[in-house]
């Protein structure tokens, strides 16, 4: 909600008011610590988790640390997000292997957290890891669930086991002994989705996990969950112990702090989050990037990570020097675009900076075919004319315009655009260090 | 209907949760602005956004003042009033036939159980229904929406998997008029609110339903999850911008989540919440009542 605007923002309303920045007095880190509860409390962190956070990060704060520091601001913001880090676990979790083969992964959770899907994401994974998996369909109730489950399963090139309604104990049994014959290394077990009071059911995984022996008991909760994520959370692990979660639909706009409450009241680590609708959307979980989520401060360092995929260095330390000498030509920019492409396209970037989710940019409003228009015209250019676009008069235009299959409109909005780029890039350049560019 | 019904049993829990927590914070009796504070965070943990919290307890600042405020009578009566009159803000409309009820949310709330329910709802209403399987893009959600319509006893227009769903809305308006059918249902896929495409994709069923049924009065719900934390306000905004909410249907509410959010849609967003979902049978749906959703909350 825009009206509290970022976490970071808020900070600095509160520190503008010293007159010399440098010394804080208790009273400050106190109204610094309310903003950041607010913020926590905004990104749906349960109200206990957050309170205990604050606690831990007052002291801290109280200390020589924060009253050296030179901009109070960045200061707060380096220990809240260090210690929301350090509370999330310091490394990404990986999926358990059974020392006696099949591993069994069995999924539980609430009704529409994303289970299902979840199981498909997981079955192409494990194909990458070049492994065998076996769906097992072990949601009886919801109907048609089995049906969704052998779609998902075909998409995902994975075979899927079923029985019917026959009971899920009974099922998942059956499948760990069809995945021994038939050479499966790894069984998924899909489950109904239930309400962590609904006894029976919470009684039927628990039979399961008797019944087998299940390697990985992976909790799915959706990421936009509220402050009821603990007791959801904490049902599921006293009653089954589970072994990890796995944090969904992230490709939303929620600062997912449910994800903090969770990690909070079950010490189980996050191993996965999902983060689109497609069977490959499906990534690590890295709390130093999900901590600057929940304050609002975008996932940099995702970006940063991309970036430094897709550039190499040789091809960032050119594009720097031609900054610096003012140089910066059509090639560039062209140079710039494969890049992004590289990086996910213009969309994925943009949703992974800072504040972008509150401006809505959506898959729309980027127009990827746009980009490749953007290219094929300044592949029709010579070689002469990217270098000084200065020299592309009216006929010039014509003749790219035929080459391209565009129209000199669009030339002549490209042309701006790329003026208005190279100002960007000198104001950029006066403003040492402050914003780098990842490129 | 009773006024306290399975609405209310399903709030008790959350009744029990804020009650406890109200009379654990009169019992430290002490005022300023930690009380403040607490009296925020009580409202908060039931996930009614930070910004309605502050709202709400700024109105309880200007009324209750000096004695009064030590006086949990008082602050949880006047809590409540603030409420309720904030829920009542959105009046639910008389619902007028022949019409066309589109329901619209992300993935993973509800909808297509909530279009089984609501079949069941007004049929017994003795109304005539036809559902749309719009939901085209998930896998077998037809296949679901079939088993809810045999249950409910109720026509159903389906096509293919990943056919286009305006098509399947043209469908069930032609048929519905054909048949003159009080009510037709529209299932939707769905969809996280920042997918502009997928949006847009709303925004032209929307279109087809306009132009094809004009003389039908055209209702789109949205569905939340009462697990759904402060996100749920941005998915309202950005679906009442998209299709123009008439309401929201909350789903559920049986669990121990309290839905709190749904203060801050009808005060700021003036959307209407219409109907709850209270269980996983087809009879467990009831029309929303503010003063048994607060009372119930207290």
């Amino acid at each position: 909600m825009a009206i509290f605007g970022s976490l970071s923002e808020r900070l600095n309303h509160i520190f503008s008011k010293l007159t010399k920045h440098g010394r804080l007095t208790e009273l400050e880190i106190k109204q610094a610590m309310r903003e950041v509860r607010i913020a926590l409390l905004e990104a749906d962190v349960n109200l206990k988790v957050a309170k205990q956070f604050i606690a831990t990060v007052s002291e801290k704060a109280v200390g020589q640390e924060i009253l050296s520091s030179l901009n109070p601001t960045q200061q707060v913001i380096k220990i809240v997000n260090e210690e929301l880090t350090a509370l999330m676990g310091s490394k990404n979790a990986k999926l358990e292997v059974s020392s006696s083969l099949p591993t069994v992964i069995m999924m539980c959770g609430l009704q529409g957290a994303g289970k299902t899907t979840l199981c498909g994401k997981l079955a192409v994974l494990l194909k990458k890891q070049g492994k065998k998996p076996l769906l097992v369909a072990g949601d009886i109730y919801r109907p048609a669930a089995i049906d969704q489950l052998k779609v998902v399963g075909g998409k995902a090139g994975a075979e899927v086991f079923e029985r019917g309604t026959q009971s899920p104990v009974k099922t998942a049994k059956e499948a760990i002994d069809y995945a021994k014959k038939n050479g499966f290394d790894t069984v998924i077990l899909d489950t109904a989705g239930r309400l962590h009071i609904d006894e029976a059911l919470m009684q039927e995984l628990e039979n399961i996990t008797k019944a087998v022996k299940v390697t990985e008991i992976l909790l799915t909760v959706d990421s936009m969950t509220g402050q009821d994520a603990v007791n959801v959370a904490n049902t599921f692990n006293s009653r089954l112990e589970i072994t990890g979660v796995i944090l969904t639909k992230l490709d939303g706009d929620t600062r997912g702090g449910a994800c903090l409450s969770i990690k909070a009241v079950t010490g189980k680590p996050i191993k996965f989050i999902g983060v689109g609708e497609k069977l490959t959307d499906l990534e690590p979980f890295y709390p130093d990037r999900m901590a600057s989520r929940i304050l609002g401060m975008g996932d940099v360092l995702s970006l940063i990570e991309k970036a430094q995929e897709a550039v190499t260095e040789e091809q960032a330390r050119k594009m720097q020097e031609r900054l610096k000498s003012n140089a910066f030509t059509l090639s560039d920019y062209l140079e710039q675009f494969e890049a992004m492409k590289r990086m996910g396209g213009a969309q994925k970037m943009l949703s992974m900076m800072p504040n972008m989710g509150k401006l809505k940019i959506g898959e729309g409003d980027i127009d990827e075919k746009k980009l490749e228009r953007t290219k094929a015209i300044i592949l029709s250019m010579t070689m002469q004319e990217r270098e000084n676009p200065a020299i592309v008069n009216s006929s010039r235009k014509k003749r790219i315009a035929a080459g391209s299959g565009t129209s000199v409109q669009e030339i002549n909005q490209l042309l701006k655009q790329y003026e208005q780029m190279k100002l960007l890039m000198k104001q950029m350049k006066g403003n040492k260090g402050r914003f780098r560019m990842p490129f | 209907m009773a006024l306290f019904g399975k609405l209310f049993a399903a709030l008790k829990k959350t009744k029990e949760n804020v009650s406890s927590k109200l009379r654990l914070l009169f019992a430290k009796n002490k005022l300023g602005d930690d009380f403040y504070d607490e009296l925020e965070e009580i409202l908060i943990s039931a996930d009614v956004s930070v910004r309605t919290a502050e709202d709400v307890i700024d109105q309880v600042k200007e009324e209750a003042i000096g004695e009064k405020l030590k006086d949990q009578q008082f602050v949880t009566d006047l809590l409540k009033d603030i409420l309720q009159d904030t829920l009542e803000e959105a009046p639910i409309p008389e619902i007028s036939y022949p019409c066309v009820i589109m329901l619209v949310g992300v993935n993973g709330v509800g909808k297509t159980t909530t279009i089984g329910k609501l079949a069941h709802y007004f049929k017994r209403t003795g109304k005539s229904v036809v559902l749309a399987a719009g939901d085209t893009f998930r896998a077998a959600a037809a296949d679901q929406l079939s088993v809810w319509a045999d249950r409910a006893g109720v026509r159903i227009v389906r096509h293919e998997e990943g056919s286009d769903p305006s098509a399947v809305v043209f469908d069930a308006v032609s048929s519905a008029k054909a048949r003159k059918t009080d009510v037709v249902i529209v299932d939707t896929a769905g969809r996280l609110h920042v997918k502009a495409n997928l949006m847009a994709e709303l925004s032209k069923m929307n279109r087809v339903v306009e132009r094809e049924y004009p003389e039908a009065t055209f209702y789109k719900l949205l569905v939340l999850d009462a697990t759904t934390g402060q996100n749920a306000f941005n998915q309202a905004q950005v679906f009442d911008e998209t299709v123009d909410l008439d309401g929201i249907v909350l789903t559920k509410l049986d669990g121990t989540a309290k839905g709190g959010f749904v203060v801050s849609l009808c005060g700021e967003l003036n959307i209407p919440v219409w109907f709850a979902g209270v269980g996983e049978k087809m009879e467990d749906l009831e029309p929303f009542d503010a003063e048994e959703f607060v009372e119930g909350f207290f």
